[in-house]
């Protein structure tokens, strides 16, 4: 049934039905409203069976989450920006010990300077901290991709990380149709974990290990992450099969059959896309969109399928890598090595800079006509550029 | 422990790491010898038999003492208990009272009726001891427990000796004396009173003796010349003491003068006063400190009003007076006359210098060395005449009833293994248990327990027991004061400190292991052990 | 006629056991059954504090709570040395994360149990003083003001062991470790500095907070056992001597804490709500000089010469400590 709701809230919704034991928060705009929301679903005793717990910083949060997950329990918490990073060492903690923790991370810049926009700096850099990233293009997608999301986590024992756009998605009141609970029931069971904290059975869990096998922990995250590359398509069928709707889980192809240029983008910035490349197929051009749902484990061969008959590929980074240029393209240059492909890399959005239909009219024009430079920033005010270097390009 | 790590891997116990072998060292439990086991002369096991009394097993505390020692109930009020000068505890409050929890055994088994069965088989020998004093009852008391058949003669009608007829009942009541002898009469020990053996080659021969055990005490008094006046009362003490033990008190007087300075003369200034002496003076030709009496005697004998004089001869006695020489120490300590001269009144004057041994028994025994004025034996109690053993006062001794107990002892030991020819085992001596190993820390404050005593006043008038005993619940209080040096009292400091584990316990009595696997060597188990009973050694190549 | 009070066992309850008590009545780890949480093999070094003391606490916990225990470990020595790949010592279920997050894993756990349903099994987080006072610290407070289900443990070792004796915010003054070097006018740690968890911890105004020794067993598992009567958080510094920080002799560990104890350098108390209810009275006072002698981290005070003036700043903390906590009223 849609509804029109808050991305926030209904992400809150969507989680609240996912049934989850231990949600615990920190506030940072602009996740904000995801855990005002499900404060109140556990306040109000709409949410039962969950221990809601007010931390006193993202460190906590993650570490609460931790310890609720090794303790056996759902667990679940939002963050963005410079939560993220403040929580960064209990990330990687997360995902080394396997834990099967659900997050938010409404996506925002990182300071400084401060800014509290939108762009995937915050992510992007956690891409090597072992969670599982999928990103959301819509609020209805970022709803789905949790419940998704706890699925994947739990059958595989590694933590998840769904991003949706800071204020794009999480502020924008759109309809979204929300799982009915006995479809979330369906689809994900109760959590089953794989080592829990029971007196009945003493385990230890994060114990210390040196050179002799280090490498080889390493190697089984790696694996891990490798079998979510084959689970995510079938559980993303299995989901669609209940909810009616939905993506493939990896990346979502539009128009690419017969493009010779792909932009390539993650999150909400794909709608635009879409919405371009329309009138530039309406026009004539050979353009298509392929949107990266599932950004680690990197799905290289879901990629190379979708890019294969493209002569040239754009890649719309939200977020940029100083002194070297795009993330994403990075891994998709890798991915697509000893191919023709032409590779462009533009970075657009950061700090929540609008990404207009316009400014991508052009830059697809420039790539049709390899006019593009290797990397591009998207509407860069060249102005102020040269005032703060004293006019210095 | 067969669980994921981490993403996947198992971890196993860390039992599989032997930590054992980072040791140097290695804690190794030891039994040291304690204090008081040392200074007994009878040779108790203190130590053991207190720990007993700690946990209220008061018959296993008193057979422990038993093994040792057949008279803790005369012990317990004669003994001068060297164990308590010993003590350790001294050094941190106040000795333990081990005295008084003997005499508490001694009592209660007295009371209870326990007896000590003879389990040894039959030696099928035969052994002939002379005199019924604490050395020969002990002696037969040993070798009773041994399955020899024991038979004791003794000149005097009861049994006891210098127990009976040298110590004031007021210090040894005789129906704890009487029962101690008994329970080893019951035993199988024969007793032939007034008895006098003279000629002991023939009592030997007739009664078919395979050794003997001589322990006739020392019961001559040592005359000194005094010049006296015709009309002078002039008595020995040993006789006093004898006429007083068999109820026929003597007439001393109202003011009577004792010579001497050890625990004979306090006996005598102390019965005196309470056979009705308004002055009881205690003429001594030393100081205070070098007196042979106990401390305790003389300051007993002085709550009760006996005077003592030191530094003091005496030059004359008369009808009535004395006339006393001043004294004083020359360099080496030794007493010289300074010609000052006091007269003092005397009704009678008891003279307690010394005792000498009858050696007449041992006259005509081939090999027997008399010297010093007493009877000279080997370290295993035995004469120069084959098979015949001798102990007590009659040999060079400190002449205490608990010195002659030991003897009776040893001898029953050497006798013994004499007749079975072997030579007795002498069981290894541990280094002692000092105070420097101990870690007092651990030990409970608490002052020793004070023995009830008949208030002074009424000790003049009576001869009831000057000392009371300790009732049940402050005996034990009393045991458990016992520090139990350099033995192990499962205190579990050990066990419960040892940060690996390393230390087993055994249960109950069992005491402790260690695990050497797993132990590194760190020394808080020797460190911490309130008795001293660990120590580290090095570890072994 | 003498009266002696009757009741007196030798060793009272300064010894670990005493066969002279009821068993009921005697010390967990005299127990031949005791839990041995943390069990033989670990690698803590000779003579380790931490490592009994850990042994201690959990094993009185595991007797408090008939074994329905969970241990969540900061990292640190006890951490490194209980778990090297492929063993581990515990025998408890535990958890190690992170240096400084141990009590908000610990706050995890216990919100687990409690959205399960299983609020029988008791939560303990430990760590040492460096994941304690220093980077744990706002978990820990964090912990504290939400007054959740955990009992928080420090073991405290007075430096960074693990990292090769570092200063912690809970160093001494004065004391040598590897920052606060013994060279210049001042040596050793800087006077005027450094905290007192502990009575931050009270100022949290939570159930139960408590210090206590791994020199004072008795006292240490009575604490345990009245932390885990209660609920909320609760807190308990235990001091535990380490003999490669403070360089002292390995058999030494038990002496040290008692000297920590007796010279009045380390009070023992316990709180409840905010406010101080009990002290453990020093039993026989000592100069602070006992104690500090036979510590090479304090070295520096005695030789090439006696920094008495050194010396007479500790001792008027000790001072200070008596008078503030009444250690020497009767026990």
């Amino acid at each position: 049934m849609l509804s029109q709701i808050e991305g926030s809230r209904a992400v809150a919704e969507a989680v609240a039905r996912c049934r989850p034991q231990v949600i615990c928060a920190y506030p940072i705009s602009p996740q904000t409203h995801i855990v005002e929301a499900l404060s109140a679903l556990v306040k109000s005793g709409r949410l039962t069976g969950c221990e809601y717990v007010n931390v006193e910083s993202e460190f906590a949060a993650m570490s609460v989450a931790i310890g609720a997950s090794a303790a056996g329990a759902r667990a679940y918490t939002a963050t963005a920006s410079q939560g993220l990073l403040y929580m960064v060492e209990a990330l990687y903690n997360a995902a080394g010990l396997g834990l099967p923790i659900v997050m938010t991370v409404a996506n925002r810049a990182i300071g400084a300077p401060i800014n509290i926009w939108n762009d995937h700096s915050d992510t992007m850099s956690q891409r090597d901290s072992g969670w599982i990233q999928l990103y959301a293009e819509s609020n209805q997608d970022a709803v789905d991709l949790h419940v998704l999301a706890f699925r994947l986590a739990e059958e595989l024992s590694t933590p998840v990380m769904v991003c949706m756009d800071g204020f794009v998605l999480t502020h924008a009141v759109e309809p979204v149709d929300l799982p009915d609970p006995s479809q979330v029931d369906a689809f994900l069971p109760a959590l089953r974990p794989r080592q829990v904290l029971d007196p009945a059975e003493p385990v230890s869990i994060g114990a210390m290990v040196g050179p002799e096998a280090f490498t080889e922990v390493r190697y089984l995250a790696h694996l891990t992450q490798l079998r979510a590359l084959d689970r995510i398509p079938v559980l993303a069928r299995e989901l669609r099969d209940v909810l009616g709707r939905g993506g493939t889980g990896l990346v979502d192809p539009y128009r690419c059959e017969d493009a010779e240029t792909v932009v390539v983008a993650l999150g909400s910035v794909l709608g635009t896309l879409k919405d371009t490349v329309d009138e530039l197929r309406a026009e004539g051009v050979a353009v298509g969109v392929l949107g990266v749902t599932t950004f680690r484990p990197f799905p290289a061969d879901a990629l190379r399928e979708a890019l294969r008959r493209a002569r040239r590929v754009v890649v719309l980074e939200r977020a940029f890598a100083v002194g070297v240029g795009g993330v994403v393209s990075a891994d998709i240059a890798a991915a697509m090595a000893g191919t023709p492909q032409r590779h462009y890399t533009v970075v657009a959005g950061l700090g929540g800079r609008p990404v207009t239909r316009d400014s991508l009219r052009s830059m697809i024009a420039d790539a049709a006509a390899d006019q593009l430079a290797p990397l591009t920033f998207l509407d860069l005010d060249h102005d102020l550029v040269r005032q703060a270097t004293g006019g210095q390009p | 422990m067969n669980t994921p790590f981490a993403i996947t891997l198992r971890v196993g116990s860390s039992l599989a790491n032997k930590t054992g072998a980072w040791r140097t060292e290695r804690p190794v439990y030891v039994d040291r010898m304690p204090p008081c086991n040392d200074a007994c002369p009878a040779g108790e096991n203190v130590q053991r038999w207190l720990y007993h009394a700690e946990e209220a097993g008061y018959q296993e505390a008193w057979r422990q003492i038993m093994a040792d020692n057949p008279f803790p109930a005369v012990m317990g009020r004669v003994c001068y208990h060297p164990c308590q000068t010993a003590c350790n505890r001294a050094q941190l409050d106040e000795s333990v009272g081990i005295n008084a929890v003997e005499r508490f055994l001694g009592d209660e088994a007295i009371r209870r009726g326990w007896t000590v069965p003879v389990t040894a088989p039959p030696a099928g020998t035969r052994v002939l001891v002379v005199g019924a004093g604490p050395s020969g009852l002990s002696a037969a008391y040993h070798l009773r427990l041994r399955g020899h058949e024991v038979t004791v003669r003794d000149a005097g009608e009861r049994a006891g000796g210098m127990m009976r007829y040298g110590i004031p009942v007021y210090r040894l009541p005789r129906e704890v004396l009487d029962a101690e002898v008994a329970r080893i009469e019951a035993m199988g020990v024969r007793l032939e009173l007034g008895h006098p053996v003279t000629d002991l080659a023939a009592e030997m021969r007739d009664g078919h003796f395979d050794a003997a055990f001589l322990g006739i005490g020392a019961q001559l008094s040592h005359r000194t010349y005094l010049p006296a006046g015709d009309s002078a009362r002039i008595l020995d003490a040993l006789s006093v003491l004898r006429t007083i033990a068999d109820g026929e008190p003597p007439r001393l007087g109202r003011r009577v003068v004792v010579y001497g300075g050890g625990n004979t003369a306090m006996d005598v200034a102390r019965s005196a006063r309470r056979l009705g002496a308004t002055e009881a003076l205690v003429v001594y030709r030393r100081t205070r400190d070098r007196m042979p009496a106990q401390p305790s005697e003389v300051a007993e004998a002085e709550e009760e009003g006996v005077q003592m004089r030191w530094l003091s001869t005496i030059a004359h006695a008369g009808r009535g007076s004395i006339t006393v020489e001043k004294m004083r120490l020359d360099d080496t300590g030794y007493p010289q006359p300074t010609g000052e001269l006091e007269e003092l009144a005397a009704d009678s004057v008891v003279l307690a210098i010394g005792q000498d041994v009858d050696r007449s028994i041992v006259d005509g025994l081939a090999g027997v060395e008399v010297r010093d004025g007493v009877v000279q034996v080997g370290p295993d109690m035995m004469t120069g005449h084959a098979g015949v053993f001798a102990g007590g006062d009659m040999v060079p001794s400190d002449r205490t009833v608990t010195t002659a107990i030991g003897h009776g002892k040893r001898a029953a030991r050497h006798i013994d293994a004499w007749l079975r020819g072997a030579r007795p085992a002498r069981p290894p001596r541990p280094p002692l248990a000092t105070f420097d190993r101990l870690n007092t820390w651990y030990y409970s404050d608490a002052p020793a327990t004070v023995r009830p005593r008949l208030e002074p006043a009424r000790r003049v008038s009576t001869f009831d027991e000057v000392t009371g005993g300790l009732g049940e619940s402050t005996a034990l209080y009393e045991a458990r004061r016992c520090l139990s040096c350099g033995n192990c009292f499962e205190c579990d400091n050990c066990y419960g400190m040892c940060p690996d584990n390393a230390i087993v316990k055994l249960g109950p009595g069992k005491r402790f292991a260690i695990d050497y696997d797993y132990c590194k060597g760190c020394g808080i188990c020797v460190a911490e052990c309130p008795a001293g009973a660990i120590e580290m050694v090095p570890e072994p190549r | 006629m003498t009266v002696q009070r009757v009741k007196f066992y030798q060793t009272g309850s300064f010894a670990v056991g005493n066969r002279l008590l009821d068993p009921a009545q005697r010390s967990t780890q005299a127990r031949m059954d005791r839990a041995n949480s943390i069990t033989s093999g670990h690698r803590a070094c000779q003579g380790c504090g931490e490592a009994l003391a850990a042994r201690y606490v959990l094993d009185a916990a595991s007797r408090a709570t008939d074994g329905q225990l969970v241990v969540v470990n900061a990292t640190g020595c006890l951490e490194v040395f209980s778990t090297p790949y492929p063993e581990s010592a515990w025998r408890v279920p535990w958890l190690h994360s992170l240096f400084g997050n141990a009590p908000a894993v610990a706050s995890g756990v216990a919100a687990a149990l409690r959205a399960r349903g299983r609020t029988e099994i008791r939560v303990i987080g430990q760590g040492g003083d460096g994941g304690t006072v220093d980077i744990g610290f706002g978990a820990l407070s964090g912990m504290f003001e939400r007054n959740d289900d955990v009992l928080y443990v420090c073991y405290d070792n007075q430096a960074y062991m693990n990292t090769g004796v570092q200063r912690s915010g809970a160093t001494p003054p004065a004391a040598r470790t590897a920052t606060t070097p013994a060279v210049g006018p001042q040596p050793g740690n800087t006077f005027g500095q450094g905290k007192s968890a502990p009575l931050v911890a009270m100022a949290h105004e939570i159930p139960y907070v408590a210090t206590a020794t791994v020199a004072g067993l008795r006292d240490l598992e009575a604490k345990v056992f009245r932390a885990m009567q209660l609920r909320g958080a609760r807190y308990l510094h235990v001091l535990v001597p380490c003999p490669l920080g403070w360089g002292s002799g390995t058999g030494e560990t038990i002496r040290l804490g008692r000297l920590a104890v007796e010279t009045g350098l380390f009070p023992v108390f316990e709180a409840e709500r905010g406010e101080v209810v009990a002290v453990t009275p020093i039993r026989r006072r000592l100069p602070v000089e006992e104690y500090l002698r036979p510590q090479r981290r304090y070295a520096h005070l005695f030789d090439p010469a006696v920094r008495s003036d050194v010396i007479e700043r500790l001792q008027a903390m000790a001072d200070r400590n008596v008078r503030r906590f009444h250690l020497e009223g009767k026990r």
